[in-house]
């Protein structure tokens, strides 16, 4: 017979770490920690609170549908937000949007968000945009949060010092019905960067290179925090656009201690707590940090004198090469697998070993994504880009992160830098970093992308992609083959 | 979720081994918005060979699938449950299941149960000789029996408690939810909402 009231342990636990018993803790156990419901005992998961929900109209479809054929409400709507991205033209935003199946689901969520009583920012309203743009700009994404959404790149938000990672389908539906996600703990990893980046290098090489040391599955398993005076001198948008890519390494989470860069980002944010309340609230994210003794699954060090700008020449986030470097001999590598990978990967890249990076011709560069979309990303490439002509026959798309992002720029004045330049200015959305919506490569073109993946099709059947910093980006429109940001007048870098 | 205790109905013998989730579910039904009405998509490559055993008049009512080894090996997708399920199949058996898909088809009520090979083999063989004939899966008991053969199956104790109390996740969750509440009640006042700005 069976008992009804204890379970049994779960057949699948993990027993990877076992947080209670160490007394310094990392800012990954704190948060944790602080939102445990319930310890898991006899290896079942622990039961964590999730603070705030960001749904989008991919994922979120069938989690409703199961609330729906259980009757079930959503718990919390008040932690909860929904933004439509993935799916949403670029352009001509108030016609009807032509392919079905783009149509269908976000007209789900609309649907979707009225019966479950949701706050919806849908195409065409201020706040609409990438999920991981939007969170942030609201003042939603705070230290020492859990944040969740059906998203891999949910890990942006761990710039701020929250633990956030992506979750299925049928995590939505259970984050959407209780607020809570049954986990196991994650190890943790430090990758401390110290030093001074040069001019021209910014977050996007660091992250690169990062994954390049680590390899595309260094992460697994881990929540990475990146430390170090090279990563303390990071804006928020920088830190942002490392913790985006945590997930290129294979990481569930990447994630930045607060400090006074990040309450200066969120303080006066429409979210952010105020007054009193705000004191409150810094006076907690202070405590956040990891304890100097704190102890790391593992560590990893990186120089950032060293750090050149970055591209890659495969198709991982991991097969890179400084720009200033060549596309490499498969035949010099000594893992059979990884030579397998990189012979598969320049036959569909068409590239030759041997082949300067900085020989590469492109059809296209696309300067969007939750990567760098936000606006100092549009900043940097405006800075480099200004006064300049894109260079003949390359297609040049600025998709910003939000359209709260675009009127910043317009404010600015950054869309006539862009247009001036011969770039297509767009309207908010996830467009060409995966190609769901009608922003793609055609076969066999290239791009030079400020996006994070670079696989196989991604931006369209057949479409080679580089993934690249919003320098690079800039500096490789301008001269029409992959170029560094030094390529073109050192004088006008930020 | 409806609870599993016992479950009579037509057996399906599916001779092959290591039928992925893209052979379960091909990715273009992976479109959709909803969670149910996967059925026509269930094996929708496989169906379209006249001889393919779905296809046979005597199994089409079939909701216990007797498979060959590395059942719903393959990429993650969950809709490989959801298709099984919304044609009718209430349990599956193999000697050897991709981890993730076992994982999914506990949480939504699937029963997946280990039998070793040349048992699912014997199965095979009264099945063949008396197409179309209905099976018992008792989880008590953790048998599957046919007129005249019984074999017994292997389903981890978490999975089992869980399916016999008719338990999905957030089912097993709720079952805290008074500690969800105590929780909330301890949550610091400045915490984010997404309430609009000047909603109390
Ligand atoms: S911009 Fe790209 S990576 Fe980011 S959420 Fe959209 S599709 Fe995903």
């Amino acid at each position: 017979m069976t008992d009804s009231t204890t379970a049994p342990a779960a057949s699948a636990a993990s027993t990877q770490r076992t947080p209670s018993t160490r007394t310094a803790k990392t800012l990954a156990e704190k948060v944790w920690d602080a939102h445990l419901v319930k310890r898991g005992e006899d290896g079942a998961p622990d039961l964590i609170y999730i603070d705030l929900h960001l749904v989008h109209e991919v994922t979120s479809p069938q989690a409703f549908d199961g609330l729906r054929a259980e009757g079930r409400p959503v718990r919390r709507p008040d932690l909860t937000i929904a933004t439509e991205d993935h799916n949403t033209p670029t352009v001509d935003i108030d016609k009807p949007i032509a392919d079905i199946t783009s149509r269908t689901q976000i007209e789900t969520l609309r649907r979707n968000a009225a019966e479950f009583g949701i706050r919806l920012h849908p195409l065409g309203d201020a706040e609409q945009g990438i999920v991981h743009v939007v969170g942030p700009q609201l003042g939603l994404t705070q230290p020492g949060i859990t944040v969740v959404c059906g998203d891999s790149h949910t890990s942006t938000h761990g710039a701020f010092g929250a633990m956030a990672f992506g979750i299925g389908t049928s995590e939505v539906e259970h984050v959407l019905a209780t607020q809570t996600l049954p986990l196991t703990p994650f190890k943790t990893m430090a990758i401390t960067v110290e030093g001074t980046l040069k001019p021209g290098v910014t977050a996007k090489d660091v992250i690169l290179a990062v994954i390049a040391k680590i390899g595309t599955n260094g992460g697994q398993g881990y929540v990475l925090e990146y430390r170090g005076s090279a990563i303390r001198a990071l804006s928020m948008e920088g830190r942002m656009t490392i913790c985006n890519m945590s997930i290129e390494a294979g990481a569930r989470a990447g994630m930045v201690a607060p400090d006074d860069t990040t309450f200066a980002y969120l303080k006066g944010r429409p979210h952010a707590p105020k007054g009193e309340q705000w004191d409150q609230a810094v006076a907690y994210w202070r405590t956040l940090a990891s304890d100097d003794d704190a102890v790391f699954d593992a560590e990893v060090f990186l120089d950032a004198d060293e750090l050149e700008p970055f591209v890659t020449w495969g198709t991982n986030p991991g097969q890179g090469v400084t720009l200033a470097g060549a596309v490499p001999d498969p035949a010099s590598m000594a893992d059979p697998q990884q030579r397998a990978s990189a012979e598969r990967a320049l036959e569909y890249m068409d590239l030759a070993p041997g082949t300067p990076m900085k020989d590469i011709r492109v059809d296209a560069v696309f300067m969007g994504s939750c990567t760098n979309s936000r606006i100092e990303d549009l900043r940097a490439f405006a800075s480099i880009v200004k006064g300049r002509r894109k260079a003949d026959g390359v297609r040049v798309m600025v998709v910003p992160g939000s359209a709260r992002v675009r009127l910043e720029a317009e404010a600015e004045g950054l869309d006539k830098v862009f247009t001036d330049f011969g770039a297509e200015w767009r309207f908010a959305g996830c467009s060409m970093c995966l190609g769901m919506n009608p922003d793609q490569l055609a076969p066999g073109e290239r791009c030079a992308s400020t996006s994070n993946r670079n696989f196989e099709g991604r931006q369209g059947k057949g479409g080679r992609t580089h993934l690249v910093s919003p320098l690079v980006a800039a500096a490789t429109a301008i001269r029409g083959t992959l170029s560094s940001p030094s390529d073109v007048a050192s004088e006008v870098l930020v | 979720m409806e609870p599993f205790t016992t479950h009579t109905g037509v057996a399906v013998p599916l001779q092959r081994s290591a039928v992925d989730t893209d052979q379960i579910i091909p990715a273009v039904y992976l479109k959709r918005v909803t969670k149910t009405g996967f059925d026509d998509a269930l094996f929708a490559h496989l169906r379209q060979q006249p001889d393919f055993v779905l296809n046979r008049p005597e199994y089409v009512r079939g909701s216990i699938l007797v498979a060959g080894p590395d059942f719903g090996t393959g990429s993650s997708r969950e809709h490989a449950v959801w298709a099984l399920r919304d044609y009718g199949f209430r349990a599956v058996f193999s000697p050897r299941f991709g981890d993730i898909f076992r994982g999914n088809s506990g949480k939504q009520g699937l029963l997946t149960g280990v039998i070793p090979e040349p048992e699912i083999e014997r199965v095979w063989r009264a099945l063949a000789a008396q197409p179309g004939i209905e099976a018992t899966v008792d989880l008590e008991a953790q048998t599957l029996a046919l007129p005249g053969l019984a074999v017994p199956f292997e389903i981890d104790a978490y999975t089992r408690w869980r399916l016999l109390e008719g338990l999905d996740d957030i089912g097993l969750t709720l079952r805290d939810e008074t500690r969800i509440t105590e929780f909330e009640a301890g949550r610091e006042a400045w915490r984010p909402t997404t309430l609009p700005i000047g909603t109390p």
